[in-house]
This record gives C-alpha cells, structure tokens and sequence, in this order.
C-alpha cells in the first residue's frame, strides 16, 4: 500500500445559500481544494451526497460534478453512507491512492438541504433509520438521539446541563471560523431554553440544515514530495457497520460501529486514544458527541458528560474536540460534513487554523457516522 | 405515495409479531433474517413475539414527521419485550408525566397514521401501561 497525502484542503463559507445550486457549491469549493493543491488535473472524483435525489431531484451527480468540474472523462463515483458519505468518500479516494489505482484524487461531499422544506428534509433525514420499523412508527432523528440521551442520562448520570455545555463549546469553537453556518455564542441557558424538539433534546442541542460542500485533494506522499507542498499524510482509515435500527443494539447508549472503526484506524495508524491531539467529531446533536468520545476511547465509558462539563475537550483543554464548531455551529450539509472534519484537521496540523489554531497539533483524528450509529468512518492524519 | 404492496408485505411483522428464532442458537431476529448475525445459521422457526414488557428509554417528539402532524406531541420509546426483544413504537394512553425508564407495557394493534382523507390507513404495534 502506497502512503497517502492530503496536499489541497477546500471549503467555503456554509449556510442557507438559496442563491446557489448544488453544483455551483461543489464546484467553487472543488475548485479551492485543487488551486490550494496547485494541481488542475485529477484521475478520479468521489463525491459524498448522502440524498441529492431527495434534496434536490438529482441523481447521478458523480457524473454532473465531473462536467461541471471540466474533468470528464475521468472515472467518478458517489458514495452514501447517510450522513458519513463525505467520511466514506474520503475513505474510498484513501482507497484508490494508496492501491495504485489513481494517483490524483478529488474527494469531496456536499448536500443542497434547502431546495426543500422542512417537512421534506425531515423526510429525507430520516431515510438514513430504519423506514419500515422505526420511522413507520413516527420517530425522528432528534427523536432516535434523544432515545440514547435519556438512556444515557439514566445509565450513567450525565446531566441536561452537560448536554448544553457541547452545544456551548462548539459554538465558542465555531465563533472563531468565519466559514461556520452560525459563528456566534451562546449559553447554556440559551440552551436550556430553546424550544423541545424530542424530549430531552432542544432545538439548541441539534445540529442544524445547511447548503455547503467540502474537498481534499489526496495523491501519494512520494508525488506530494516532488510537488513542494506541505504534507499531511493519513496514516489510518477504519470504517464499521451497527445495525440500522437503534432499538437492535445490546447497548443504546454505545455506538459500537465508532469503537469498531475507530479500533481499525487506531491499529493501521499504530495510535492509541492518547496519542490523539485533535479531533473532529459527529455531534449532530448534543449527545451524540459525548457517546462518541468515550466510544473513540478518548474518555472512559459513562464520562462523555463529565469531560465536557469539566473542559477536557474545549479549545484550550487537553483533547480539544471539534475545534471547527462541529456539526452544530458550523452546520450539517450531511454529505459534505465528512470531508470538512477532515479539512479542519489538514488545517490545524499545518498551524493554518488561525484563531482557533490548536498549539503543536501533530495528530489528528476525523469521525463521521451515519445515521444512529449504523456507520461510521474514521480516519487518523499526521504532520509529515 | 407507496404502492399497497410495500405495506402489506409487512404485515405479519406489524399485525402478528411474527419473528425469527434462530434453530441453532436461539438468537430472534425481528424483522425475521435470513442468516443469523450471532451464528451464521441460516435455519429459523417463525415463532410470536412477547405481548408485554418494560419501557427502556422514551421521548416526546414534538417536531413530527408530516404523516404524525395532527398526533403530536406524542410518546415513543424502546420497549423490550419479555423475551429479549427491543422494539421502537409509540407509547399511548399514558400521560406524559407517568412516563418512566422501567415502567411496565404491553402490546396492542392500533392505527399508526392514514394518507391524507382518503389514503390507506396504516395499523400496527403501541405500548400501552400494563
Ligand atoms: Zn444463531
């Protein structure tokens, strides 16, 4: 297997972006990703997008973002994981380098959320569940989430307020990255109350709608050397199923498919949780982030919630988590969201994060899920 | 709008209970599979599913899909049945304060929502207090 390098990083600003298309975003933000590469020319295109046929009517946008990228006929193919497309696509152009099979990869992810009322974004969100025995039945995904929030509020005592502190910190995070959906602050008590959405979950704790797309550039570390630009190498990939339906899970309250990969990119990076020095994760709501960090081994099992409140993962703690301002400030254009992780790593590591600038970031890690849990990607990146 | 046939085809799961138990280990698949995710055995015998059993979690959705617009705010939760299995349905006929993690349920077929005023109308699984 070759050894792999992100050498272009692209993403513009996020948010209700009525005036622009899906592929007109895709494009502009393609188009950063290879200038900041310095390249004009790919071998292949793998586009996340989690529901393009929902959102906007189109299928078949691998081949249409190929077109409108001036690339055909280049090889170019969508990949879907609800909202862990853009992690998968990251993963599959990880794939293609380090085999051989290409040598300069475009990966990217985006969504166009708003073409579409909320009603039918509900709609479309909700086909990443279980369609015939969970959303048959009336449930959400504010709804799913919530169902772990209570279970793990009752398993081990994490507190609504502890809940609201991730909501808080990502948006301190997210006050301090002018691409971010909703660059601003807000407290705990604005938190608190906001309107429910599904008990005990607010709106406040769910990550919102948004229009916006992401792109690496990956080709082979031997051709990032020749290129002169500044390397960041992914040393680790995993990726892992659960069972669609949270209800078949032994355990509510433990996402096994995060462990599963996350176990996967740990030992082919030859990483422990320790040795991690920033990460990106899923919090598409509140809850999700706290089930996540002790599901990556970064906190024990049952203190997600403890680690928050006692500011182990802020911007200035000792695993700075979602730097960026996560799913929740920055927003959740769910196809895009997974190469964006990936974006705030490859910027943190090279100290191009500004005013968030994580200090000697060297490692990093990227987790992107799917749905309740039933997929997950992660991915491990360092400084060469 | 699906056709007829998408919901009929699951009618023995939402009117019967009917689930998969695994012929050599025991394991119950509901929906029924076709291989066993715990032994790889691909023989199971068609067996009914408890009628009761205890709530493990819940949430009040108040932000509904379109179907459930004139039903919330309304009760869901994970119940798991007195046979080990967990399914996800709406909790009736209890008020939302006596909601509670552990609190006793059973089964009963009701109607879970209709396509406008002269759509189908849908029927299957709720909890109700015991
Ligand atoms: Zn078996």
């Amino acid at each position: 297997m070759r050894e792999v390098a992100v050498i272009g990083v692209g993403m513009t600003k996020w948010g209700e972006l009525w005036e622009k298309s899906l592929r007109q975003i895709f494009v502009e933000t393609a188009l950063l990703a290879l200038d900041d590469a310095g390249v004009d020319r790919i071998d292949s295109l793998i586009v996340g997008s989690m529901s393009s046929g929902l959102f906007v009517g189109q299928e078949h946008v691998a081949s249409l973002l190929a077109d409108y990228l001036g690339q055909t006929p280049v090889p170019a193919a969508r990949v879907e994981s609800a909202c862990a497309s853009g992690g998968l696509a990251l993963r599959m152009g990880f794939i293609e380098v380090a085999s051989g099979m290409a040598d300069i990869v475009l990966a990217g992810g985006v969504e166009k959320m708003t073409d579409v009322n909320g009603h039918e974004a509900t709609y479309a969100l909700g086909t990443a569940a279980d369609q015939e025995y969970e959303c048959f039945h009336g449930i959400t995904f504010p709804g799913l989430y919530a169902l772990i929030a209570l279970a793990h509020m009752e398993k081990y005592g994490t507190t609504r307020e502890q809940l609201a502190m991730v909501a808080v910190k990502n948006h301190d995070n997210g006050s301090l990255n002018p691409l971010a959906q909703f660059p601003f602050k807000i407290t705990v008590d604005s938190v608190l109350s906001s309107v429910l959405v599904a008990d005990p979950l607010r709106v406040l704790d769910c990550s919102p709608i948004t229009d916006g797309a992401a792109a690496v550039v990956l080709c082979s570390v031997e051709m990032a050397k020749k290129l002169k630009k500044p390397i960041v190498k992914i040393t680790g990939s995993g990726q892992a199923t659960d069972t669609i339906a949270l209800s078949s899970r032994k355990d509510i309250t433990w996402l096994e498919s995060t462990f599963q990969a996350a176990k996967k990119a740990y030992a082919m990076a030859g990483k422990k949780p320790e040795d991690i020095d920033i990460v990106e994760v899923h919090d598409c709501f509140t809850i999700a982030e706290i089930c996540v960090t002790e599901a990556l081994g970064l906190v024990e099992k049952g203190k997600g919630g403890k680690a928050v409140e006692e500011g182990l993962t802020a911007l200035q703690g000792k695993i700075p988590v979602n730097a960026s301002g996560g799913l929740k400030a920055k927003g959740h254009p769910v196809g895009a969201t997974g190469v964006a992780q990936a974006v705030e790593i490859v910027k943190q590591l090279r100290g191009e994060a500004g005013p968030r600038q994580v200090k000697e970031a060297k490692v990093g890690l990227t987790q992107n899920m799917g749905g309740s849990g039933g997929s997950t990607v992660v991915h491990i990146f360092e400084r060469a | 709008m699906p056709t007829p046939s998408r919901y009929w085809r699951e009618i023995p799961q939402r009117y019967r209970l009917e689930a998969g138990k695994c012929r050599n280990c025991g394991f119950v698949a509901f929906p029924p599979r076709a291989i066993c995710p715990a032994c790889k055995a691909r023989e199971f015998e068609t067996i009914t599913l408890a009628d009761a059993g205890k709530i493990l979690t819940y949430t009040i959705i108040r932000v509904p899909p379109q179907p459930f617009v004139d039903q919330a705010p309304y009760a869901m939760g994970i119940v798991e049945l007195d046979d080990g299995v967990r399914l996800t349905g709406q909790i009736v006929d209890c008020d939302f304060e006596e909601l509670k993690i552990g609190r006793r349920v059973k089964i009963e077929f009701r109607k879970i929502f209709q396509e406008g005023e002269s759509g189908v109308i849908y029927y299957g699984y709720k909890f109700v207090p015991e």
